[in-house]
């Protein structure tokens, strides 16, 4: 894949020279952050559904050996049948088979991020079988052979524009008008015999509910409904995290959830699936199987990352997060992007492999401030700064240069010293009230005037005036 | 009949530690000295330990909790002896009220020490604010200015409201709004120069909306952020001039700007 290929900062590089990406960044964060400061002068319960919304998640996760019991038990008494899968592959093989056992030649697929995860789309593209994105905006990323690059909007890399060029030359029967409906409809016809003709749904789930075994799939676009509907057989993969004791406390989260994302009150489409088509449904499919995955998850509970359990994928802290904006999803190099993403994809790549991405934070806090379920996302991403430096994986620089300032800093006098000869040293380069070429300071004189230290240091001067006196 | 009163108190003359801060001892020794006259107007005692040195923010963000908690302690045990610790940084201050503790998670005994000294740890416009209950009397300045809120001290610390009540005291000194004055300015410490690409677009765009709120100065409470900010906006031959919100408060701001010849 491009992304293992080259370093993080080379993917950074080339996302920052490219004004079009910037511009469809700008557009869809933009609008996610202004509806959601809009949704929140309506909401002024958001503290405490907030608290309410934390502590349903915290009480879950402290239980959860209890609730994915409680749920298995109600979801096979509706006529599921119930899968657990410890690794990404195992899921996605379960998967795969369930579709073979069907006999699929066409699958439909609701946008899963646990599906990203789990590297479902490749699993099923390997096994030959014909693979749907029934979201629009999977559907783009299906058509465009890349990745998401946004938890909620998948394809928030492309401009409208580009799309427009990709369904006119992929779609059967492309659109005329420039006009996003005509764009749509577009995608309809191109999808719709799809929808009718497909041998599995897949989906993912919001909810595990655990009282009744149901799971709960939110969109916009009535996808869900339309995908899991006509085909024989429904698959559902969920991460074991996304569990709640009841349909009530779904419902408080999803007030939670829905105004972080996209700053509505409500999802256009709620729906809940228990179980298979019993007799006297008019529809439904006859098989449903739902596969609860581990991947990692029991392990954050082990490792000190309990907090991130809560996470309900809303995409507020990568809207919101001053890296992200000017990087896109794909620089992060994981399935999941942002604040939340740089947390997530050590756990899940290995933090060898992206040790850049808790270090490319600034700390500012946005991010947990917005946070539906208050995670301390710096603090988790400060938690993999520290094993990153306990493991040795800091490069030897930061270290030699670091175990100098401590010792340094340590003896005040040679401390004091040390800075008076440093601000003299930079004024031997400073030229019109800054530092100008001199070596060592050039990543920030790159792209910005340092400006010139004092003559002297203020502990320097603060001395005298005490000595005058 | 009397009602019992609420009302807090400023303290009589507290003893009080100026925490200078790296930067401001090396970079901008105004800011210190600015900050110094604020405190004693406002009726403190001020002190400057001698021995104090960096607050371990470095280590801290670099992931290195060992020299973090050595530096700390250093710096407990140069400000232990004051009624309060007051510096001219959200940043350090919320390092070592905030932070402090976390470094000493293996180390009850310290951690109880950090936490009570956190207790006394103020920044410079909250503590004049809130404790001090302080107004600058008699400041003028003829012009205008944006706001940038820096990010410790707005999220760690709760620090927005004081800076522009004082300001707001300032005789002649107009406000202009700025366009996302919460978003961080893309410093972040190491970070700038970590990830110094990522860095310049984030400045690049502030040092923007800097220029479109029209002000003719940019405020701040922290020269981390400033000097990033004052950077850019230099780099791009902006007329904006940037000052600590304390050199302006101490009727200071008759110099040199941040990145001006001086």
């Amino acid at each position: 894949m491009h992304e293992a290929t080259i370093s993080f900062k080379e993917r950074a590089k080339e996302a920052l020279a490219d004004p079009t990406l910037k511009l469809a960044i700008d557009r869809t964060t933009g609008t996610a952050e202004r509806k959601r400061a809009v949704a929140m002068t309506q909401f002024p319960q958001f503290e405490a559904a907030r608290e309410r919304g934390k502590r349903i998640k915290d009480h879950v996760i402290a239980n959860l050996d209890h609730y994915l019991l409680e749920f298995e038990r109600n979801a096979i008494a509706s006529g599921a049948k119930v899968y657990w899968a410890s690794t990404a592959e195992e899921a996605s093989q379960i998967v795969v088979s369930l579709c073979q056992q069907a006999g699929a030649k066409r699958v439909t697929r609701v946008k899963s991020m646990l599906g990203e995860e789990i590297g479902l789309p490749h699993a099923l593209d390997e096994a030959g079988i014909e693979r749907v994105e029934t979201d629009l905006a999977e559907h783009i990323v299906q058509l465009g052979g890349d990745r998401p690059s946004h938890i909620v909007w998948p394809s928030m890399h492309r401009t409208r524009e580009q799309v427009s060029e990709m369904f006119k030359r992929m779609h059967r029967a492309p659109h005329q008008e420039e006009t996003i409906e005509a764009m749509v409809d577009s995608a309809r016809r191109e999808l719709r015999d799809k929808f009718l003709t497909a041998d599995v749904a897949i989906s993912g789930a919001n909810f595990l509910v655990a009282d009744t075994g149901a799971t709960c799939t939110v969109t916009n676009e009535g996808n869900a409904e339309l995908t899991t509907t006509p085909p024989r057989v429904h698959i559902v993969t969920a991460g074991i995290e996304k569990l709640v004791p009841s349909t009530e406390h779904a419902f408080l989260l999803l007030r939670l959830l829905v105004r972080s994302a996209t700053g509505a009150d409500v999802t256009q489409y709620t729906t809940f699936h228990c179980g298979p088509k019993q007799q006297g449904d008019r529809d439904g499919p006859e098989e449903f199987h739902i596969v609860l995955v581990d991947n990692g998850r029991t392990r954050m509970l082990r490792e000190g990352m309990k907090e991130m359990l809560r996470c309900i994928r809303c995409g507020a802290c990568m809207n919101h997060c001053v890296v992200f904006r000017q990087l896109g999803g794909h620089v992060y190099g994981g399935t999941y992007p942002g604040p939340m993403g740089a947390v997530l994809t050590p756990l899940f790549d290995g933090l060898e492999k992206s040790r850049d991405l808790p270090h490319a934070c600034t700390m500012n806090g946005k991010c947990q401030e917005v946070c539906p379920v208050a995670i301390p996302l710096p603090t988790l991403l400060r938690g993999w700064r520290d094993r990153s430096w306990r493991e040795g994986l800091e490069p030897a620089t930061v270290r030699f240069g670091l175990g100098i300032h401590t010792f340094v800093a340590s003896r005040p006098r040679l401390y004091h010293l040390g800075v008076a000869i440093a601000i003299r040293v930079m004024r031997l380069f400073s030229r019109g009230g800054v530092v100008k070429g001199m070596p060592g300071l050039g990543a920030w004189t790159a792209y910005r005037e340092f400006p010139a230290p004092a003559k002297r240091t203020f502990m320097e001067m603060y001395k005298d005036q005490e000595k005058g006196q | 009949m009397t009602t019992p009163q609420s009302v807090s108190r400023p303290p009589s003359s507290p003893r009080v530690a100026l925490f200078v801060t790296c930067l401001v001892d090396a970079m901008r020794p105004s800011v210190g000295f600015a900050a110094l006259k604020l405190l004693r107007d406002a009726g403190c005692q001020v002190e400057v330990p001698a021995a104090q040195t960096c607050c371990g923010q470095p280590a801290y963000n670099s992931g290195d909790t060992a020299d973090t908690a050595r530096l700390a302690r250093h710096f407990i045990e140069t400000f232990e002896p004051y009624d309060y610790v007051v510096g001219p940084s959200g940043s350090c201050v919320g390092m070592t009220r905030e932070h402090y503790v976390d470094a000493f998670a293996d180390d009850p005994a310290w951690a109880e020490r950090a936490r009570r000294l956190g207790e006394r740890t103020y920044e410079l416009m909250s503590f004049l604010v809130d404790v001090m209950h302080f107004a600058p009397a008699d400041v003028r300045l003829d012009t205008s200015f944006t706001y940038h809120d820096s990010c410790s001290g707005l999220r760690e610390l709760g620090v927005h409201a004081q800076p522009r009540a004082l300001l707001g005291e300032v005789s002649g000194l107009t406000l202009k709004p700025l366009e996302g004055n919460d978003v961080c300015c893309g410093f972040g410490g190491t970070f700038c120069v970590k990830y110094p690409a990522i860095s310049n677009a984030v400045v690049g765009e502030k040092a923007d909306a800097i220029e479109r709120s029209g002000a003719r100065l940019l405020l701040g409470g922290d020269l981390g952020c400033l000097m990033n900010m004052a950077g850019k906006l230099k780099r791009k031959g902006s007329s904006v001039r940037a000052f600590h919100a304390a050199e302006v408060l101490a009727g200071m701001a008759g110099g040199p700007a941040i990145g001006e010849e001086r």
